[in-house]
């Protein structure tokens, strides 16, 4: 009788199997074919046209991160989205904003969002943010067979370590390959204008309200170089998305709140189109 | 080669129930208790790390008495279906009524199986919907039954008492200190009708709250939040054990 466990409607022995507390363990023991890396691509020529998302930036300040990102999906010359969201939390305390393949990536973060909350169930604790930061690196590192016909997922990872009590931010590239970004990181086609503009921005001590207003300048500036990242739309009211992650956890701006720096940062640049003058010494 | 000696299916089923009573009976009792914003959990359990409450889904909880071991496979055993599930659907297709019925399930073919020990545990599954009248209480005993509870709910040793308790002073609407004060009256009763004083410390105590903004609205409610919670419910358990808190 105990052998038969398929046709009484009970659990299935592998959840009921202590030891494991990663979800992707446990899909890739019960249903591997769930797992994203698992899929093969049929071998095709040239590269596969799918919706690319742009540009991700990301500044710590003391007391936390910001994590943005503009609204637009790209597939070759046209826009695919003008409103895709690419930014998301991945837990309480941190968030993840997504650059490459637009569908494998919202997958990808779905999926470590579970994994990150499984964890949390079942030990009755967070993951350290290092943890975190290792996990989402095994994902992409599965990914890697895809990355190489052309369909990459390059998150940028930010979130307040709890245990050190200040913002951390860690980037990374097509293979997994991790590494921690100090002050401030960009992630996407946009991310070389970006940095050139935080670069010069940055400082040590902003304040939570100077690093959302840094991020938004960034994104501008990267809008105004790079034909796939889209800028703030005024007509049709899409501005950016601004996540700041504290110690009191994760919080996305709301609409208001966004729309009012970027309409500043728009404003500001009717007068300067190239922003603000960093001084020369 | 001797022959086995016949028993009775009854006599079987009988002694396989005792014995599962008698393993949960060991345990200490815990309640669960409808609240105006929410569900409350409560329990007394000497242990900060092992549990007897968790958190199962967004709008799911899980609570159980008896062997530490067996329920917590159960409760993982949950988790991972409840993951699951909204992993390949959506997170709204993750239902009470659905994880009610696969412990059922399970409880039930291990309780009949021969060659399987029965558990000894007693589960309850809660979800808290958008309104009082959508929460959704199950008690599930150890052969796999289910029973759909209102209001109140104990499990555990001492339960049929604590749940008469209980069920003539619980009512619909009660602030969250003014269950939590209940629920700790009706723990604080022995057997033999005496009381005693359950210090905050060894309570575990934890909500689904549906005024969390959040989307997971199960909390622990624990440390400083707990004993002023404990003392807005005022006084002492045996100050309020005589004043007049019953309807």
């Amino acid at each position: 009788m105990e052998a038969n466990t398929s046709g009484t409607g009970r659990l299935p022995a592998a959840f009921l199997t202590p030891g494991s507390s990663s979800f992707m363990d446990f899909l890739s023991e019960h249903q591997p074919e769930l797992l994203p890396g698992r899929r093969t691509l049929p071998p095709v020529q040239g590269v596969i046209e799918a919706p690319h998302g742009t540009t991700i930036v990301a500044v710590t300040f003391p007391g936390g991160v910001v994590l943005a990102g503009d609204r637009r999906a790209t597939m070759g010359n046209v826009i695919a989205q003008r409103d895709i969201e690419k930014v998301f939390p991945a837990d309480e305390y941190s968030a993840v904003g997504i650059a490459g393949t637009a569908g494998l990536a919202v997958e990808m973060v779905k999926l470590f969002q579970l994994e990150l909350e499984h964890f949390e169930k079942v030990e009755g604790a967070q993951l350290s943010l290092e943890g975190k930061a290792n996990r989402l690196s095994t994902m992409i590192r599965s990914n890697l067979g895809m990355a190489m016909q052309g369909l990459a997922v390059v998150p940028l990872f930010a979130g307040y370590d709890v245990d050190r009590e200040k913002g951390r931010i860690f980037s990374y590239d097509v293979t997994g390959g991790r590494s921690e970004e100090h002050g401030f990181a960009a992630t996407g086609s946009g991310s070389i204008f970006a940095r050139g503009a935080m670069k010069k921005l940055f400082r040590e001590d902003l304040s939570e309200a100077e690093a959302t207003t840094l991020v938004v300048q960034a994104l501008y500036d990267a809008a105004d170089d790079d034909s796939a990242t889209g800028g703030p739309d005024v007509a049709r009211r899409i501005y950016p998305i601004v996540t700041v992650i504290t110690e009191d956890g994760y919080r996305r701006l709301s609409e208001d709140e966004s729309s009012g720096i970027a309409r500043s940062v728009l404003e500001r640049r009717l007068e300067q189109p190239d922003g603000p003058r960093a001084s020369l010494l | 080669m001797s022959t086995p000696f016949y028993v009775s299916p009854q006599q079987a089923m009988a002694d396989r129930a005792e014995y599962a009573r008698k393993g949960i009976a060991r345990g200490r009792s815990l309640v669960v208790l409808q609240y105006a914003d929410g569900i409350v959990f409560v329990g007394e359990n000497p242990s900060r790390a092992l549990h007897k409450f968790s958190e199962i889904y967004d709008r799911i909880g899980f609570a159980a008495a008896g062997k530490y071991n067996e329920y917590e496979n159960l409760r993982i055993g949950g988790v991972r279906y409840a993951d699951l599930r909204g992993y390949t659907y959506d997170r709204g297709d993750v239902t009470a009524r659905g994880l009610a019925n696969v412990y059922a399930q399970t409880l039930g073919t291990i309780f009949s199986s021969v060659g399987e020990k029965p558990y000894e545990v007693e589960l309850v599954v809660a979800e808290v919907g958008e309104t009082p009248e959508h929460d959704q209480i199950y008690r599930l005993p150890h052969d796999g039954s289910i029973v759909d509870e209102h209001g109140s709910v104990a499990v555990g040793g001492n339960a049929e008492q604590i749940s008469g308790y209980l069920d003539q002073r619980h009512r619909d609407g009660m602030t969250l200190a003014e269950a939590l004060k209940l629920a700790v009256q009706a723990l604080s009763r022995d057997t033999n009708g005496s009381e005693r004083e359950i210090p905050a410390e060894r309570l575990e105590v934890a909500v689904l709250d549906r005024t969390r903004p959040q989307k997971r609205k199960f909390k622990r409610i624990e440390g400083r939040r707990l004993v002023r919670l404990l003392e807005a419910a005022g006084g002492s358990s045996e100050e309020t054990l005589s004043g007049g808190d019953v309807e």
